[in-house]
């Protein structure tokens, strides 16, 4: 047999060949355009195929070429900024080779190949290395540094060491053994990159958004999933946590959504400034742009190639966020694929291998100490779009089992317009016990105490509700109406965050922090006012309060906070005298 | 190639034939059948291989037996473009139906259509103003947007449909749009209905239409919406159009899907509908948008009807997920008598961000809009109390916010059918709906704006 074979047949995205030698996950080219295509069942001499293009006009008998190698990422300096579809072709190239329709046949490079770039090592001739290990540094944006490693597989002693200015296929080392290293390296998207050990998480992935760090907190190189119904805020979520997240590298996977959308996120970020830096956000970005009309097959190749480059960066030391938004388009695309293999289905027409993808991809998170030595973390943030908003449905499920947080968005809330439209009462986080001792270092030593207040009377706020439901507010005691009040307070002041605001869409955890304490401050004032006889009515409507709440959407407000507090006190303390 | 014909049919089964012993033929191809008495059907080749090829015949497989004789044409399906479409009534399939010459091609497209780079796409910011206050204020439409009626059997979709595409302009603007109209089995009186309107307001001068009626071939749907597009493409992006595409019903289509997916044994996925459907709704919905250096753009406007008036129902669903948004069309309203019956609080526009405020509509836009949707929204909550406790259990706040809901609903939805009400006049209108409710509870609105527009201040 040998690496060139025909087509046998062809069924959609899915062709078989015949008479060539393959094995699993190999590269393959089909028909006379070459479209890019994979291996992905064989039986005797025939090998099924997912090809990533569109396959209309194909014929039977025409030529397959198996490339042998597997699917593949190119890494090394000029990742950075690029936007991508599902195989790591650069948009922007794709566009000047075929215009503004995508069409197909068409092969690009991953990033400039002849551009050089200022490689300054920091390893000598002598010097032992291993997979993994940094020879030299590339200043790749303003803000990141792109460090050259070892290719994970190599080892020997450097027998040469250049600096200089260089392309990425150009030798920069040349080991004992003749082995040439180059800055650009290769890797399979499907096998997750190695790492020494993995540690448990101990530091938050601060997000800016209330909600999530302070009640729901995810941390660093960890998994959360976001499942949510249409309209929900999943892409905005997804698109906040891109922007304001304190990850040093962010790729975002745009998996099967609207093109529209994409384009935003394209508009958007080379004009904004990451809160963290100072820095244009593009700086750290890596985008990938598969839209539900592009390639199902690469749809599907989408996540691993976004994983892939996340891993990447892990290896250099970085903590990386990576956005999947949608992963239930992922799951569909290996549903087309697996229904056109004739497959036995599972649970809703999908594989029965889904839940085993899920885990696998999910796993890929995680804080590492790397084969250099040092500490990495790659946090996986998956959008779920479960139909009609049941989560019962398989993705959602296998989903909820392996990450350990949930941001479950409530079509409810976002019809209240109570955005970001988490809900609070069945979201969960099992990261706190983990996280605490950082937040009592960092933030404040009461600050689990302080969630915990707050959720708790979340909690009882839920319950008194249904009592309201039947008998109105008016029928229940003063001090439970007190509640309801300050459930409210936490509801629109600290839950709701406007992320369209320049000012409240970003929120500094320490003056979450404050915000907090500030209700709990407000709740003890009242107690005590009320007791002394004071309306509840009165004690509600005093204006520095007003003040304080309106104060968030104004900038300075972390310098002004405990002084605004200090007036609602004090007025607070008025209401009694009055009486 | 074309040319040979073969009389090798082993199966015909539902809309699909099957033969063997052919040449290689196209993954895609378009057959063409001859009946022994001599008609001639249509197709496309749906999956090839050495041994077998498996055709789905759009006019249906009636009277077709194995003695029918297949031509594979050697192509895939193209539409013939040209701006002679405008103006033209064709079938389900792209063939004239008002009786007027053949299309005169000025290029051949291919009516699968290719995916628009993201890169290359331009994010759309125009507001396109409909004249109707709930989609102006709240829902607001945009140029390059694809934004459904979720709608029911029985409900006035239709006339909606129809108001928007007479009234729709850029704000102080007289550009018109092209309607593409596509019809996918919808009944004839409903056809005469569109057309007549479009007649009488002489749009119909401006528009194509591509017809397939509920007596016509269901698999002939499959195509028709993809040669609307195509043209619509063609109209926007080779001769600078500004396009609206209205297709209905797309319930149809998707049930025809389904007849094709059952036919060829597939798994199903939800309700039996194929598991591939958002991909294949995709391949429609984003057609819609605007390019980067072109002046035209696709505006989509898909009309669907909900089976039961069910959102979750996998039609509605999947559609939810591509579109921008969603005009949602409550029963409740219509059997109120209120036209037109939208229902603003699951409906949703997610491009309205871009196009609205001081430069676009007015500075008070987005805050007006929250405020009327959150005091509407609370108001229609209170009625559920209210069913319970009655109305004197109410505070003073609460009944001004149930008050509110019903002049709501009878002063800012309630328009008539040739209403056509200017962004100004929407917003002003606005204005004066809150002021029944005092300031202090009208909390999405700062005092900046109240001092400006508030009757109270403008008085």
């Amino acid at each position: 047999m040998s690496n060139e074979g025909q087509i046998y047949r062809i069924s959609g995205p899915v062709v078989t060949a015949k008479g060539m030698s393959a094995a699993m996950y190999d590269v393959v080219r089909v028909g006379d355009e070459g479209l890019m295509g994979e291996v992905i069942e064989i039986h005797g001499d025939q090998s099924v195929i997912q090809v990533y293009e569109d396959t209309s006009g194909i014929r039977p008998g025409e030529p397959v070429l198996n490339t042998q190698e597997t699917l593949s990422v190119a890494l090394g300096p000029g990742l950075l900024t690029q936007i991508y579809d599902g195989i790591q072709r650069p948009l922007q190239t794709l566009e000047e080779q075929m215009g503004f329709f995508i069409t197909r046949g068409v092969d690009a490079d991953a990033f400039d190949m002849e551009k050089t770039w200022t490689f300054e090592p920091v390893a000598s001739a002598g010097d032992e290395v291993s997979g993994g290990n940094v020879i030299g540094h590339v200043q790749e944006t303003e803000t990141i540094v792109h460090k050259i490693m070892v290719p994970p597989n190599v080892s020997g002693t450097i027998k040469s060491i250049e600096s200089g200015d260089f392309n990425v296929t150009q030798t920069v080392a040349t080991l004992e053994d003749g082995t040439e290293i180059q800055m650009m390296q290769k890797w399979p998207v499907r096998s997750p990159r190695p790492f020494q050990t993995k540690y448990a998480p101990d530091t938050p992935l601060i997000t800016g958004m209330r909600i999530l760090d302070f009640l729901f907190p995810l941390a660093k190189g960890g998994a959360a999933g976001i499942p949510g119904p249409f309209g929900s805020g999943k892409t905005v979520t997804q698109q906040s946590l891109a922007k304001y997240s304190d990850a040093q590298i962010v790729v975002y996977i745009g998996c099967g959504e609207r093109g529209n959308e994409m384009t935003e996120v394209l508009d958007e970020f080379p004009h904004l400034i990451d809160p963290n830096t100072g820095k244009p956000l593009m700086n750290r970005t890596v985008m990938i742009a598969n839209t539900s009309n592009m390639p199902v097959a690469a749809r599907e190749a989408s996540v691993y190639t976004g994983i892939t480059i996340a891993e990447y960066f892990r290896d250099m030391g970085y903590d990386v966020a990576l956005m999947a938004d949608s992963t239930s388009r992922w799951a569909e695309a290996m549903r087309e694929i697996s229904s056109r293999l004739e497959e036995m289905p599972g649970e809703e027409g999908y594989p029965a291998y889904l839940s085993s993808r899920i885990a696998e991809f999910y796993e890929r998170a995680g804080r590492v100490n790397t084969l250099s030595g040092e500490d990495g973390s790659v946090t996986a943030i998956g959008a779920v779009s479960p139909p009609g908003g049941d989560i019962s449905e398989p993705v959602s499920q296998g989903t909820l089992r392996i990450v350990k947080v949930f941001w479950g968005l409530d079509a409810g809330l976002a019809r209240q317009r109570h955005f970001p439209a988490i809900n609070w009462l069945n979201s969960y986080s099992l990261y706190p016990p983990s996280l605490d001792q950082w937040y009592r270092d960092n933030i404040g030593q009461d600050f689990p105490e302080i969630r915990t207040a707050i959720s708790g009377l979340l909690q009882i706020e839920a319950e008194l509700q249904e009592i309201v439901q039947l008998v109105g507010s008016d029928a229940l005691p003063v001090d439970q109406q007190l509640t309801l009040e300050v459930a409210r307070m936490i509801r629109e002041y600290f839950l709701q965050q406007n992320g369209f605001d320049p000012i409240d869409a970003y929120c500094d955890i320490n003056l979450q922090y404050r915000m907090a304490k500030a209700v709990l401050t407000f709740q003890d004032a009242a107690k005590s006012a009320m007791g002394a006889g004071s309306a509840l009515s009165d004690v509600v409507n005093v204006p520095a309060r007003s003040a304080l709440l309106r104060g968030r959407f104004e900038e300075g407000y972390i310098d002004r906070i405990d002084d605004m507090v200090k007036a609602m006190v004090d007025e607070i303390e008025a209401t009694v005298e009055e009486n | 190639m074309a040319g040979k014909e073969y009389r090798t049919i082993t199966d015909v089964k539902g809309p699909l034939v099957f033969l063997n012993k052919t040449e290689p033929v196209a993954y895609g191809e378009i057959v063409s059948l001859r009946l022994s008495n001599g008609d001639i059907k249509n197709g496309q080749v749906l999956d090839t291989s050495d041994d077998m090829v498996v055709v789905q015949v759009f006019e249906g497989t009636a009277k077709v037996d194995r003695q029918a004789g297949v031509t594979f044409l050697g192509d895939v399906f193209k539409l013939p473009v040209s701006t002679d479409l405008v103006g033209r009534i064709l079938d389900g399939a792209g063939r004239p139906r008002d009786g007027g010459p053949e299309i005169v091609a000025d290029e051949k497209a291919d009516i699968i259509g290719a995916a628009i780079n993201p890169y290359s796409r331009q994010s759309p910011h125009d507001f396109i103003q409909t004249g109707i206050s709930a989609i102006d204020c709240c829902t607001t439409l945009v140029r390059g947007q694809k934004l459904p009626i979720f709608s029911a059997s029985g409900l006035p979709h239709n006339d909606i449909a129809l108001q928007i595409a007479r009234q729709a302009k850029l704000k102080d603007s007289d550009e018109e749009f092209i309607v593409v109209f596509c019809a996918m089995g919808i009944t004839a009186e409903e056809y005469n209905f569109f057309r007549s309107d479009l007649e009488r307001t002489g749009a119909l001068e401006n528009a194509v239409l591509f017809v397939n009626l509920a007596d016509d071939p269901a698999v002939e749907r499959i195509i028709t919406p993809r040669l609307a597009l195509t043209a619509a493409e063609y109209l926007a992006f080779e001769q600078d159009y500004h396009v609206l595409v209205i297709y209905t019903d797309m319930t149809n289509y998707c049930d025809a899907l389904r007849q094709i997916g059952a036919a060829r044994e597939e798994v199903p996925g939800r309700r039996g509908y194929p598991g591939y459907m958002y991909t294949d709704l995709a391949m429609l919905y984003e057609r819609a948008g605007i390019v980067k250096g072109k002046k035209g753009s696709i505006t989509q406007f898909p009309i669907l009807t909900m089976p039961g008036d069910d959102i979750t129902h996998p039609i509605p669903d999947l559609s939810g997920y591509i579109t921008e948004g969603q005009i949602v069309i409550s029963r409740e309203l219509h059997q109120q008598g209120i036209y037109p019956p939208i229902n603003v609080l699951p409906s949703l526009s997610r491009l309205m961000g871009s196009c609205i405020g001081e430069k676009t509509t007015r500075d008070d836009h987005k805050k007006v809009s929250d405020q009327m949707y959150a005091a509407y929204a609370q108001g229609r909550e209170l009625r559920g109390l209210v069913a319970i406790v009655g109305e004197d259990a109410l505070n003073e706040r609460d009944k001004q916010l149930l008050d509110f809901s019903a002049i709501f609903e009878d002063r800012f939805l309630r328009q008539s059918r040739d209403e056509d009400r200017s962004i100004d006049e929407t917003l002003n209108l606005c204005w004066e709906l809150m002021s029944n409710i005092d300031t202090k509870y009208l909390v999405r609105l700062d005092e900046e704006l109240i001092a400006k527009y508030h009757p109270e201040n403008r008085a």
